[in-house]
Parts: structure tokens; sequence; C-alpha cells
């Protein structure tokens, strides 16, 4: 397994062979095309996180000392962003997930068209993350 | 032919002719802010090299430009929408703030325990959230005149609506994310057959109808300046002298006041009653040179382009399969909202705009709205006068590659 700071140099030398907005918006509705399924029983309140124009539900669990991510949206670039996320964050430790800077996200060039919908919600997503690992981390204390 | 010169329009507005990611800009989120003509520009820039000065106090040669410049607009303004004296043009920073105004002063006077406001189901946040808070406050309560699937309001529930504990109707004459003319006129006839008065929320109607505030026989008419060509941070309440001069006073502050002791203060008259503090000098300047450029418009050409855009915009965009539009109504202002089957609206709304394409999406601040229609969010396209039919073709054609791509099932 890659470092998370391995995973997200690979992510932006990808990313580098973008010019463009409209390349960069293909790859992350790709990404999000490709983005495995929620199970149904995850797609209810309790998972979601509410944003003003789209839905995210977001599941992490342990398994052999790791915390694997499984998510879902109604947007199709959400789920993109989703997928960015999880390629860093799912399978790794959670003290790693706990102290990850996500420094990548900024470099990718995004912010400008991500910021403006508020409701978007990549902080609140980086945030559940980060509660799935503190939980983890806290109950194998 | 166009009916009028779309390319001389054009081209008095700078920033039609940006390009957004190397392509192109087509500029269809008209509702939610116009764009400005280059005279409007113009005006601020030429307001702060030549005339800035605070207004109404100095004895100085530039106090009293920037004072003449200034006490001109609110005359501009009330020829612009035909009010009777010009005592009754308060400026505010927009139809929220006219709105609040409203709500905190005619509002706290006059409403109390178990009386009912009235607004209407296709209402904007700002013309809901002060009504309730003021209810909250007093125990009142609000009450919703309905609409139908097409987006119009189901006017023969209103006699029933106007009750005896009515106390006062608040409603949008254009629905910014339905585009829905409503009748305003006999809302308030009706209204005022029973003493109640009315304000019309006039944010989306003062872009593309011609205002009398006489004719209708508003009680209180807002507007908002950004959205008439004039820049932000200005707008304007209109209300009737009689009531403006019973109302107690907004905020407290300079300007607002005859004469000041620490033992009683007595307010200046209307409109400065309503305007503490230094106004929004250049803003308001700058929004008597974009009414001096209605002015000059020929508005019934510009009405009936805006017109014809809407009905080319319809029927294009009706005719892609699994569109469907949101917001029917027999009369309607230049807005086409519409949703995808299997197309998350953002997400159209994000590849539009890497054509360079921009549109608005999501509730358009109008929650209860889309909770009526059971959806979770539009796309909303919005015409000016300045768009073109061109720019609509663009737009069609990149929502057939737009839904190529998302649609996550095949739609039958």
């Amino acid at each position: 397994m890659s470092t998370l700071l391995e995973i997200e140099k690979e992510i932006l030398s990808d990313f580098e062979l973008f010019d463009t907005w409209e390349e960069k918006y293909h790859y992350i509705i790709e990404l999000g095309q490709k983005l495995g399924p929620l199970e149904d029983k995850y797609k209810i309140e309790e998972y979601k996180i509410k944003g003003c124009q789209s839905s995210v539900w977001l599941n992490g669990e342990e398994r052999d000392g790791k915390l694997f991510f499984s998510a879902d949206s109604d947007s199709t670039f959400v789920k993109g962003e989703i997928a960015l996320l999880m390629m860093v964050l799912s399978g790794q430790t959670a003290e790693d997930v706990l102290e990850a800077k996500l420094e990548f996200i900024d470099a990718l060039g995004l912010r400008q068209h991500i910021a403006v919908t508020r409701a978007n919600g990549l902080a609140s997503m980086i945030k559940q993350m980060k509660t799935y690992a503190f939980a983890m981390s806290s109950a194998n204390k | 032919m166009t009916p009028f010169n779309i390319n001389k329009i054009r081209s008095e507005f700078p920033i039609l002719s940006e390009k957004a990611y190397g392509k192109p800009l087509v500029y269809f989120d008209n509702a939610a802010s116009s764009q400005k003509p280059k005279v409007v520009i113009d005006a601020l820039v030429d307001y702060y090299s030549t005339t800035n000065a605070n207004v109404h106090r100095g004895v100085h040669f530039l106090s009293q430009k920037a004072s003449t410049a200034f006490d001109a607009v609110r005359e501009k303004v009330k020829t612009f929408i035909n009010a009777s004296s010009e005592r009754e043009i308060i400026f505010v920073r927009g139809t929220t703030e006219a709105i609040n105004l409203v709500a905190s002063t005619y509002g706290r006077k006059n409403i109390g325990q178990g009386d009912e406001i009235l607004i209407s189901a296709m209402e904007h946040h700002s013309n809901i959230v002060p009504w309730q808070m003021l209810c909250e406050e007093k125990g009142a309560v609000l009450k919703v005149i309905p609409m139908n699937e097409k987006g119009e309001l189901l006017m023969d529930q209103l006699p029933a609506l106007l009750t005896d504990r009515t106390k006062f109707v608040s409603v949008v004459h254009i629905s910014n994310s339905l585009g829905t003319k409503n009748p305003v006129k006999e809302i308030i006839r009706q209204a005022h057959a029973k003493g109640i008065p009315v304000l019309v929320d006039g944010a989306q109607s003062t872009a593309h109808e011609v205002i009398d505030v006489q004719d209708l026989d508003a009680d209180f008419f807002t507007f908002s300046g950004h959205k008439i060509l004039a820049p932000t941070g200005i707008g304007c309440l209109y209300g009737k002298l009689h009531l403006l001069e019973a109302m107690p006073p907004y905020q407290g502050g300079g300007e607002m006041i005859s004469s000041v002791s620490f033992e009683k203060t007595t307010y200046n008259e209307v409109p400065f009653k309503f305007e503490a503090g230094t106004p929004n000098i250049a803003d308001v300047i700058a929004l008597g040179t974009a009414i001096d450029y209605w002015k000059q418009l020929d508005r019934k050409a510009a009405g009936a382009w805006e017109k014809e855009l809407l009905n080319y915009a319809t029927k294009l965009i009706s005719e892609i399969p699994t569109v469907t539009l949101i917001g029917i109504a027999a009369e309607k202002a230049s807005v086409v909202s519409f949703v995808i089957e299997g197309v998350n609206a953002m997400d159209a709304g994000m590849f539009l705009d890497t054509k360079g394409i921009a549109v608005r999406t999501g509730y358009h601040c109008t929650e209860p709205v889309m909770h009526f229609f059971k959806i979770p969010g539009t796309i909303r396209a919005s015409f000016m006068f300045y768009n073109t039919k061109e720019e609509i073709d663009a737009l069609a054609e990149n929502l057939t590659k737009a839904i190529a791509l998302l649609q996550t099932h095949s739609v039958a």
C-alpha cells in the first residue's frame, strides 16, 4: 500500500495532463461514474451529509487495522470528488487519515470551481472521514 | 431580422464580449444579477474621479456637487416607477433590505398576536423569512396563497385567505425560479377592498416590465439595482407617503434625525427617516445612470425580444428528451427552469460552465417551490434583452451533450 503522500503525488501527476477546467471536469465525472456502489442500508439519514445542491452518503469501516470508505451521491461530480478522497484515504490507518493535510486538493486547481457551490461540501466530506478515523482510533486505544 | 439592434446593444455591455475558459461567454444568469452597460460602469469611475464627497453635510464644492447628483436620482426613480412624490423613494441595499425594513417598522407597529400575514407559494426566501421572524416575535400567523402544477397562483382561493385577521399581504410580482408573472393588480384590488395593504416584491419584474406603482396601487414596491443594470448594494423601497410617515424609523444614526439630545431625539422627515448613516452615494448615482439607460431603450422592443427569446428557448429545451420544464404559467417572464431525468442539476450546470455558459442550479432561494414540485432543484436559464438566439442554440446543444455524458441510466 502506498503512503498517503505518494498517492497524492500520483493524482497530481495525472492532473498535470489536463490544461483546462473542461478536461478536469470530465476526469472527475469519469471517477464518479466508476465509483463502486454503496450498499442500500447506508443510504439513510444517519450516513447522509446534506448539502444545498447534492447529498452524500458515506460509510467508514475498519478492516485489518485499516479504515475503508464507501460512499454515494446524487451528483456524479461529487462522487468523483469522493473518489479522489477515497483514493488517498481509504485503506490507510486511522492515524494517517487523522493527520492527512490533503494539500493536493489545492494543487488540483479545482477550488475556484468547487468553492462556489458552497454546499458541494468537500470540507464536510473530509470532516466526516476524519470523524470515522477519530472514532476508530479512540476505540482502539 | 431582429426587432431591434441587438449587436449595438451587446456592444454597450463590455462583459458580453469577455470569454469564459477561452470560450465566448453566454450569460444566462440574469435573474440572479444583470450585467452593466458601460455608461453605468463609467458613472462609478466618474463619481470617484470627479465628485466623491459626503452628501448633505459639507459646505464645500465637492459635497454640493455630490449632493446635487445624489438628490437627482430620487426624482429619476420616482419617474421610473411612476411614484407620486420623490419622498416615497427610500434608498436601501436591495429588495431584501426593503422587505426587512417594512417588516421591522410597519410590521412591528401594526401586526399583533393572532394577526395574519399573507404571502404566496412562490416567494423568494427574502419575502418569507422576514415575515416569519415577525410572526415569531408577535405571535402572528403566516398564510400562503397556493399554486397549481403550472406554477400559477390559485386566485380562486384568495378571497377566503383575506380574512378579518389579515393585516398585510406581501407577494412577488414575477417568480425568480418559475418566471410566473402574478396578477398583483388583482391581488391588490381584492386586498384593498378589505383595507389590507400590499407589498409587491419587484426584484424580477422591474427588469422586464414598465413599473407603474400608482396604476398597480401598490402600498409598497421593492427592487434591487443590480438586477436592473445598476451596481450591487443599492435598491429602492417605494411606499405610499402616508404609510411611510406613520411608520417608526428603521435604523438609528446620522441623517435620519432632526435633532438629538441625550433626553430626546426627533426624527427627520421621510425619506431620510429611513436612511441612517452615509448613503451609498456612488451606487445611487450609478443607479440614476442605469435608469437613464432604461429611458433611452425601446422597452417595448426589448420586451418583445425577451418574449421571443423565451418562446424560442422554451421550444428548444422542452424538445430535448427527458427534460421537464418547471413553471409553465400562461403569463411568464424570460425564465426557463427545468429538470432532467437521471441528471443532477449541479452536474449539468458545471458541464455548461466548462463550455462558457452561465446558468444557475439549485433551489434559487425558493426552497418551498422545490418542495412543491418534489424536486431537488432546477437548472435555470434567465434571459435579458441583450441575449441572442444563437446563445440559446449553444445552450440546447450543450444540454444534449451533458445528458449524453451524465444520464445515470438509460431512459426510455
